[in-house]
């Protein structure tokens, strides 16, 4: 596997000169006016935190120690559905290019907020390191969060603390392993005349 | 755009004081040791005895599927209650990551398998947005047709169901009737009656038949008046409301902090659907209403997917009229395999088709989030590429999976035989919820 | 007990075949509908595909009511005791139909969460391919079991009875071919 993964964010820098050209981006389809997602930016909360634009879309990096902060503050600044939470193992890209300011670690959680008040999604992405695969729980903020949760620490091995039932969810209680990552195999079993390694 | 005429919306959610959440509403039955639970909101009786905590499922003839359900019972009357999944699990998140985007969508048609079109939409619409390829518009027009039919037949399958547990066999022979319509249609178009593997990144797999405009007005002709028999059946009937008014209520606080979408959603007031609020495909050019409830009970929540049924064939009919000739996929290359005649032509083409159904075609790096309304709620899409021709990472938002977090909340207080309505109208699909 | 220990004779013979004609005739199936495959099977069961022509519109909840277990859908790791449990709790005699590719053999889910057929756990009679078969082939499975009910291949069990013995770690012989390796659940290798 050749090459670092690319996400494609547009460096800070850059962030400046779009804020300007985003407004017409922002708007719906439908006509109704919608204020830009940067004025978010200007929370308190967020000073200092990383931040880019996918495609249109907000994209924040907060760190480990800042993130239930940030969740908290865009919750109160209208964003009421957690839509979902999710992991990503970067095990294959630990040296992958992110935004100046953020260090990738092997895991990484994503949260995916929507609101109502104003029809926009948002994104966050924490870092997790694999020497100490910990994250505050989001249960306090979006108790919606209490499955998904379950489920990032049963396929990946995340824990998150004060979550009130950290226990598997997908798997049997007993399985040992997290699948979801990419030490993990398939667990394929070879089956009469295909002895291809691919599920093909 | 239309406005939702829905009656007497409860409006937008107010922002919730702090602490609210962990400690009321969410009610989440741990495992038990030292069993306790704050009584004050709940206006039931109970004495000194002991609670009972039984099990219902996986195996039980009305959990919709694999769904087992912890209750924490005082007599008759259900306290706390945990659901467990896990029983239908297949690694189709890691089985995703070892199938080509070509073969990705039968992959994730699986997961919620009473609409699985809603799911190779929101994969394909995740892949394309990756690819920033663009989608000619006599695909996406299919794509909206293919994805109401579903809706059609997903939600007459859920009253055919709902009616069966709530001990109306007719209704369940009579949803059946109806779905047999359009799942012959699907045969006909896709091949298959489930599952079907029909909406790929780059458009659809294969152009409507011949006379599938006949087929698709003895659809819309047929399913209005139909739906109207039920609503005499089921809701003319006074023991169906009894079981139904008043039962498993939620506020829209609590759906939307607990992450609920959906007719849940829509039933207790919040009028939030993604075909209106964030459009996708051109559901923006169609005129349609979104159905929302005022009390948020189990009765709500019919009314809510009877009407849509309504709205769906409103919709189909406006399809009808507005779908424009032209090419069914996208022309590009690079994600379209060349027509089967001129692979025995050219060796080009030939070579062409192998490779995309070999080795497939590669998606730039990145990340992409896209969600569709599903008969569940939002149905979405986490994919991360980094440029091969696998995904690195496919993560599926599933509806029924978020919407199960509200079971506790909804039991409570109720009866066992509420549980089973309220557990119904939930609409749990336990292939999405475990993937 | 049962029709193996008869001596067969004119009319227990007869006997026999009344018998085998009441089994098939209403053979009575246990919800097991787990994914894709149950609403097939609720749609064989339903008016269009009419399974109440052949005595089986009557899906018993409780296994101790029921003949056959269509095991309809794919079975996870985590759900596959919960089948051997129900499988025990059905009264002899009893049939299972593996309805679909992922219960005949795992599908296309050759993973770590999906048992690669449920014959690892229970006996199976017949087979049923497709993903997910129509109804048509539904009844077509059923239709072949009737069969074999009515010729009595069913009836002729080894001795170790059926479903004893059956353990994933080691082949029955009689039953499963010697030289078969045991497939390990678990976790992977």
């Amino acid at each position: 596997m050749s090459g670092d993964a690319k996400v494609t964010e547009r460096p800070p820098a850059e962030l400046d000169a779009s804020e300007e050209s985003e407004p017409e981006d922002a708007g719906e389809p439908g006509g109704t006016e919608v204020p830009s997602a940067h004025d978010l930016l200007s929370l308190p909360a967020l000073a200092g935190v990383v931040s880019g634009i996918v495609r249109g879309q907000l994209v924040v990096h907060p760190s480990r120690e800042s993130y239930v902060a940030v969740v908290d503050a865009l919750r109160r600044a209208g964003f009421a559905l957690c839509s979902d939470l999710c992991a990503v193992d970067y095990l294959r890209h630990l040296d992958r290019e992110v935004l100046p300011g953020v260090e990738p670690e092997r895991f990484e959680v994503v949260v995916n907020l929507t609101s109502i008040t104003r029809a926009e999604r948002l994104r966050i992405r924490v870092q997790v390191p694999e020497r100490d695969p910990r994250l505050p729980t989001l249960f306090g903020v979006y108790p919606g969060t209490e499955a998904m949760e379950r489920e990032a620490y049963d396929m990946f091995g995340i824990v998150f603390d004060g979550h009130p039932d950290m226990t598997r969810i997908l798997m049997p209680d007993d399985w040992e392993g997290h699948p979801l990552r990419k030490d993990y195999s398939v667990g394929r079993v070879p089956v009469q005349f295909k002895e291809a390694p691919g599920p093909r | 755009m239309s406005e939702p005429t829905a009656p007497a919306p409860a409006g937008q959610p107010t922002e919730p004081a702090e602490g609210d959440w962990a400690e009321h509403d969410s009610a989440v039955l741990r495992l038990p040791d030292g069993l306790v639970f704050d009584s004050d909101d709940l206006d039931v009786e109970f004495g000194e005895d002991e609670t009972m905590i039984i099990n219902m499922g996986p195996q039980h003839p009305s959990t919709h599927g694999v769904l087992r359900i912890m209750m924490e019972l005082e007599g008759e009357t259900v306290l706390r209650s945990k659901p467990v999944i896990g029983y239908l699990h297949t690694g189709m998140e890691k089985t995703g990551e070892e199938l080509t985007y070509v073969q990705g969508a039968t992959n994730v048609t699986r997961m919620d398998y009473l609409s699985p079109l809603h799911n190779e939409l929101v994969y394909s619409l995740a892949t394309e947005e990756l690819l920033g390829i663009e989608v000619p518009p006599r695909a996406t027009w299919i794509r909206m047709l293919m994805c109401e039919l579903n809706r059609i037949s997903s939600h007459v399958m859920w009253t055919a169901t709902n009616g069966m547990d709530l001990a109306s066999t007719s209704m369940m022979i009579y949803g059946f009737r109806e779905r047999e319509m359009i799942l012959s249609f699907f045969e006909k178009t896709t091949g298959l009656r489930m599952n079907h593997d029909y909406i790929r990144p780059g458009g659809v797999a294969a152009d409507l038949p011949d006379g599938w405009e006949d087929d698709v007005a003895a659809i819309i002709d047929t399913i209005p008046g139909r739906v109207d028999e039920y609503d005499e059946l089921l809701t003319g009937q006074p023991i169906f409301r009894e079981r139904c008014e008043g039962v498993g209520i939620i506020s829209p606080e609590v759906a939307l902090a607990l992450g609920a979408t959906g007719p849940i959603l829509r039933a207790s007031g919040v009028a939030w659907d993604l075909r209106q609020a964030m459009p996708y495909l051109y559901y923006d050019q169609v005129d349609f209403d979104v159905i929302a409830g005022t009390v948020g009970d189990t009765f709500d929540r019919y009314a809510v997917r009877l009407n849509e049924i309504r709205e769906s064939c409103r919709i189909v009919a406006q399809i009808l009229d507005k779908l424009p000739p032209g090419d069914y996929r996208s022309q590009d290359k690079k994600v379209t395999p060349p027509p089967r005649a001129r692979i025995d032509e050219s060796m080009e083409a030939l070579i062409h088709h192998f490779k995309i159904f070999t080795r497939g075609f590669e998606v730039p790096a990145g990340e992409a989030y896209a969600a569709v309304e599903s008969p569940r709620g939002e149905l979405g899409c986490y994919l991360v590429s980094d440029g091969t021709n696998k995904p690195y990472r496919l993560h599926v938002r599933a509806p029924s999976f978020v919407n199960l977090q509200s079971l506790p909340a909804l039991l409570r207080g109720g009866l066992i035989a509420d549980a089973i309505a309220i557990i119904s109208s939930v609409d749990p699909v336990m292939g999405e919820v475990d993937r | 007990m049962g029709l193996e220990d008869l001596q067969h004779n004119f009319l227990t013979g007869q006997l026999e075949e009344l018998v085998k004609w009441a089994r098939r005739s209403s053979v009575w199936p246990a919800t097991f509908g787990l994914a894709c495959c149950a609403i097939e099977m609720m749609a064989a069961g339903a008016a269009d595909f009419d399974l109440a022509r052949f005595g089986m519109e009557v899906f018993r909840a409780s296994p101790r009511q029921a003949d056959l277990m269509i095991v309809a859908g794919r079975v996870s790791q985590k759900m596959a005791p919960v089948l051997r449990h129900v499988y025990d709790q059905m009264v002899e005699p009893k049939w299972v139909i593996s309805m679909g590719v992922c219960a005949s053999s795992g599908g296309m889910f050759n993973n770590y969460a999906i048992v690669q057929g449920v014959d690892q756990i229970v006996p199976v009679d017949v087979y049923a391919p497709g993903c997910p078969p129509s109804p048509q082939t539904l009844i077509h499975a059923i239709l072949t079991l009737h069969e074999k009910i009515r010729t009595g291949e069913l009836t002729r069990r080894p001795e170790e009875g059926v479903g004893e013995g059956i353990h994933v770690a080691e082949p029955v012989p009689g039953w499963v071919q010697p030289q078969a390796s045991p497939v390990h659940l678990g976790t992977p290798r």
